[in-house]
């Protein structure tokens, strides 16, 4: 990791400052704004997947980003895209965050192993 | 009932959730200082900004270099849950001083707003018990948090290199995303979330991971709206003015 101590911090303290904005946010302002208005909450229903999907997706496959900000990346292959096609299954079927990593890890070992 | 009892029993109806934090926590502590992040600031992520998550995201996007305002965005982003709790559950934090809200606020988890929620709509708890409740259910979530990460710090130090742990960082998110994919517009918004991170990786300073979540976000409720409109639609069959 090359990243500045200083900054390092920075992010921590903006970050922390953030979230606790926006846990405090409806628990704070008291009496102004009760609820989300109907249309936002009904957008905020789609944070997870879309975030989650967002961190996941570029972490199971080989992405080479070097050809310029106007051009598209080069996908490839990366034993860790069965890995966590295996992962998902159990993800699916057990709801256990241990048990899928657990397997997911497993799965990456075995098939850098062939 | 007395506050203890209170508290106790907050603290209690968590424990389930312990099984799915702590290894959390763990892993976290591992991946942080096994991709080289200092490990007081791992901790003190861990106290400061207290959201899994969260922390997880901001130590990929550190350790692969990312913008700080990159990393303080994506923070954000997937915090956005928060103010949903927060509105959600304000409404029975209102009697409490403005202290108290505060610390109640600070100690929001996915799993204290859960069991706290569950139990003001079961059984309508008088004032004390809603406050000591809820104190008793996020401390010991947080108490976890803590010694879960500290005890990942220590571990990942003796941890030997090249066993691909970074992997457990998408494997921690894969599991928490599977629960949210449950209709046409939730798998949408996940498509459209990774695979535009994806094809915008080229773009430059990280943006494309915020830029494609939230893209994927306007897209699902886009397509739910239309999924709304369109059984109104054919039951009026030409005679709804909207």
């Amino acid at each position: 990791m090359n990243y500045d101590l200083g900054v390092l911090w920075l992010v921590v303290v903006a970050g922390g400052l953030g979230t606790l904005a926006l846990k405090a946010s409806f628990i704070m302002v008291v009496g102004r704004v009760d609820e989300i208005p109907e249309p936002i909450e009904r957008s905020l229903r789609f944070v997870p997947a879309a975030v989650l999907a967002a961190l996941v997706v570029p972490s199971v496959l080989t992405v080479d980003a070097t050809g310029g900000a106007l051009a598209l990346p080069t996908v490839g292959y990366s034993p860790k895209f069965p890995a966590a096609a295996v992962a998902a299954l159990v993800a699916w079927k057990t709801k256990n965050v241990p048990a899928t990593i657990a397997v997911g890890m497993l799965a990456l070992w075995a098939l850098e192993a062939l | 009932m007395s506050a203890r009892t209170d508290a106790f029993e907050g603290a209690r109806s968590v424990t389930p959730f312990l099984l799915g934090v702590v290894p959390f926590g763990l892993v976290y502590g591992v991946t942080a200082v096994d991709r080289g992040l200092p490990p007081t600031v791992v901790a003190a992520m861990s106290a400061i900004v207290f959201a899994g998550a969260a922390q997880l995201a901001a130590v990929d996007l550190v350790a692969r270099g990312a913008p700080a305002v990159v990393v303080v965005t994506t923070i954000l982003v997937v915090n956005l849950r928060y103010p949903m709790y927060a509105a959600s559950i304000a409404p029975y934090f209102r009697p409490f001083s403005a202290r108290w809200r505060a610390v109640c606020a600070y100690l929001m988890t996915d799993q204290a707003y859960a069991v706290a929620l569950t139990e003001y709509r079961e059984n309508d708890p008088d004032v004390d018990r809603r406050l000591w409740y809820f104190l008793g259910a996020a401390l010991a979530l947080w108490i976890s948090w803590q010694v879960a990460t500290i005890t990942g710090i220590l571990v990942g130090a003796q941890v030997p290199p090249g066993l691909s742990l970074e992997f457990a960082i998408p494997l921690t998110f894969l599991a928490l995303l599977v629960p949210n994919v449950e209709d046409v517009p939730s798998a949408i918004a996940a498509v459209v979330g990774g695979g535009g991170t994806v094809l915008g990786s080229n773009l430059p300073y990280d943006v494309s991971l915020v830029v494609a979540a939230l893209v994927g976000v306007l897209v699902a409720t886009l397509v739910e709206r239309a999924q709304d409109d369109t059984p109104e639609c054919a039951a009026a069959d030409g005679g709804d003015e909207s």
